[in-house]
């Protein structure tokens, strides 16, 4: 049980991929720290660092205060979980298991106890003289997990462990990860591009892309106080809404949308607004509105999902690549997503009235994307 | 799936539009007919030396061969054993095949592994040189080999047959190939795991590499079993010559005994289909798994 800490760390990939860029992030002792991003951000890559798999171009890592920057994965003492599993294919689970232990010079009698422990905790007690080929999906992934355990190691790193399960399995696996860190709490770094994985198993997010870490913080800070537009438009599902809007006089304009917005200056920005803060509640003063013609519904059970367009441009959550347009021009449409009470019947076609609290607005720098309240 | 489009509730049962692929009344394929006079074509050189091993020396000199002998001497195999030291030849045969498989599969699987893996400066064109070399025949390099070897001080023993051999740029090539196509995760599971590099290399790569290094050992056993020229270039004597060289004594400079050097390589093949009866569901297994790589 350890702190794990990049500072500074830069990966550079020969023909000039910077795969991680100056990551500086502190994991305390017994976190589960999840990252996410979208696919290529670097999360592999920064994990493979703390493994050791790769060595960083620049800046330096640090296991229980020990800088381990240029240290073997041998001698850094964590374990790690991937994507594959990969199992030892001619051994069988309890030499899987045994192995690290093995290779450290552990006593028989202890690794037989140790590994008898681990292969009750999760089950694989029947399972311990086959080989990985006769296993299923979700068999291997737990001797992959119970294979980290044994070894009892300074840190877990996971690298998206769950995808290759089917969606059941997933969901029960992910309880039991919970339940295991829970127990053992052991310092995780747990890569995902799961949404609901990212809310639910970690202690803390840390959001990169593109080789930056763009914010950090709980699920809940993460999820309610987005730093900039990407994380906004990241985290959530579905996606929050970006529309471009311009600001004069404490209001933001964008479409027929109006929203008073005092504490953002003047000029163009972004706002954004959460699919499950449109509501189909009569405008009042309190709340702002607009009209929305619906496209396509797609009932959820107890919630629905309206896509259509309302007046309007659609700002992208990547700033970069966006060229400011007049948000007045009221020709053009933008398309929304809407999350309604499931109990309504809206057809597509239909044109109805949406409201929104503007302090359920978001509102971000139309230039750097970065959150202005 | 043949069930699916039998019974289609939609369209009338049409058992004529199933085609069935298997003719009737052949128990065979028609392709017998073509490929077993072939094989007749491929085995007549074998069927014609086991059949003279059999033959009075008369027979034998005769041409067109006689194919079918009056009687079967199975005393020419006793003869040519006991007009040659075929236990020296033996051994030396031995000796020769088995020291250079395990000479190949030591040296070329740590140097396969070099270079499918360890990332060196100049890597890549080492091994661009090493595979430039596989065209250039052996008579090239005889001359130089050669010398080599009379430097070592090898010249007419078994060791001067086996040190030029004991590593070959194939096996170096067929390992490096394989052991690209092994999952990287695995080894790196290893390594955090606790692994030496050597140690994953021992207990990871060699075990899951078992067909093509079974593969190498044979193409190499075969190679130095049926070995001909070189034995002869450095080899004298009859107690360091291996079979291949020894049977060649049955010619003479103006008679040739040719049912006992028949009766002797019938022999000397003996070990050789032994081996690969043995290992040939291995053998053709990693032929074709060097073709497809994930
Ligand atoms: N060995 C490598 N050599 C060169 N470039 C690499 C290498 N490994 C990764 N990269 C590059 O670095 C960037 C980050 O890759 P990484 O695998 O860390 O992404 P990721 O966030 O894990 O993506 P995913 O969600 O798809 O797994 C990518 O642009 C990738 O192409
Ligand atoms: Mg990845």
């Amino acid at each position: 049980m350890a702190d794990v800490s990049f500072r500074d760390v830069t990966k550079e990939f020969p023909g000039a991929t910077v795969a991680v860029d100056r990551l500086t992030l502190d994991i305390p002792d017994g976190e589960f720290m999840i990252l996410v991003g979208p696919s290529g951000c670097g999360k592999t890559t920064a994990l493979r660092l703390v493994a050791g798999l790769e060595t960083a171009t620049s800046g330096s890592i640090e296991i229980a205060g020990k800088n381990v920057t240029h240290l073997s994965p041998r001698d850094r003492d964590i374990a790690m979980v991937f994507q594959n599993y990969a199992l030892y294919p001619h051994m069988t689970v309890y030499k899987n298991l045994a192995f690290g232990l093995r290779q450290r010079k552990t006593a028989k009698a202890e690794v037989d106890r140790r590994v008898t422990e681990v292969s009750a905790m999760l089950g694989l007690d029947e399972l311990l003289a086959r080989r990985p080929a006769q296993l299923s999906g979700g068999q291997r992934q737990r001797v992959a997990m119970g294979r980290a355990l044994v070894r009892e190691p300074k840190a877990f790193l996971l690298d998206e462990p769950l995808s290759n399960l089917d969606a059941k399995l997933r969901v029960q696996m992910r309880a039991e990860l919970k339940r295991l860190h829970q127990q053992l709490n052991v310092t995780t770094i747990y890569v995902t591009h799961d949404q609901i994985e990212a809310m639910t198993l970690g202690d803390r997010l840390a959001v990169m892309s593109a080789g930056k870490l763009q914010q950090v913080g709980t699920p809940q800070d993460v999820y309610e106080r987005p730093t900039n537009v990407f994380v906004a438009h990241f985290i959530g599902s579905p996606p929050m809404n970006l529309l471009q809007a311009t600001v004069a006089e404490g209001r933001a304009q964008a479409g027929d949308l109006s929203v008073e917005l005092p504490q953002v200056p003047e000029g163009p920005c972004i706002i954004g607004i959460r699919p499950d803060s449109l509501s189909l509640r009569e405008p009042d003063d309190s709340r702002s509105a607009l009209d929305f013609d619906i496209e396509v519904v797609e009932p959820l059970g107890g919630e629905l999902l309206a896509h259509g367009s309302v007046n309007g441009h659609l700002a992208s959550p990547d700033t970069r690549e966006e060229t400011p347009v007049l948000a007045a021009d009221s020709e053009s449409r933008a398309e929304i997503t809407a999350k309604l009470d499931g109990r309504l019947r809206l057809k597509a076609g239909e044109r109805v009235r949406l409201a929104v609290h503007p302090g359920e607005v978001y509102a971000f720098d139309a230039a750097t994307g970065d959150a202005l309240r | 799936m043949a069930t699916d489009t039998l019974i289609r509730p939609d369209r009338p049962l049409d058992l004529e539009a199933v085609p069935d692929r298997r003719p009737r009344h052949w128990p065979f394929s028609p392709w017998h007919f073509f490929l077993i006079p072939l094989a007749l074509i491929m085995l007549m050189p074998l069927i014609w030396s086991v059949i003279t091993s059999l033959e009075t020396a008369s027979e034998a000199q005769r041409f067109p061969p006689v194919l079918i002998p009056k009687a079967l001497h199975f005393s020419n195999y006793v003869d040519a054993w006991n007009s040659l030291p075929f236990g020296h030849f033996f051994l030396n045969s031995f000796l020769y095949s088995l020291a250079t498989v395990a000479g190949n599969l030591l040296f070329c699987s740590l140097a396969a592994y070099a270079f499918a893996r360890l990332r060196f400066v100049g890597s890549n064109l080492l091994f661009v040189l090493l595979l430039v070399t596989l065209m250039v025949p052996f008579q090239v390099v005889l001359i130089p080999t050669f010398l080599i070897v009379r430097h070592l001080g090898l010249i007419d023993s078994v060791g001067g047959l086996i040190v030029p051999n004991l590593c070959g740029v194939f096996g170096i090539f067929l390992l490096r190939q394989f052991f690209q196509s092994l999952p990287v995760e695995l080894e790196e599971a290893a390594r955090i795991d606790g692994a030496s590099r050597l140690g994953v290399f021992l207990k990871i790569v060699l075990p899951l590499s078992a067909p093509v290094l079974a593969t190498l050992a044979i193409i190499q056993f075969m190679w130095s079993w049926n070995d001909f020229l070189w034995p002869l270039i450095i080899i004298t004597s009859p107690e360091h010559s291996p079979l291949q060289l020894g049977l060649s004594m049955f010619q003479g400079a103006h008679v040739t005994n040719w049912n006992l050097l028949m009766a002797g390589t019938v022999m000397s093949q003996i070990p050789m289909l032994a081996v690969f009866l043995f290992a040939q569901r291995w053998f053709i297994q990693s032929i074709a798994y060097t073709g497809i790589k994930q």
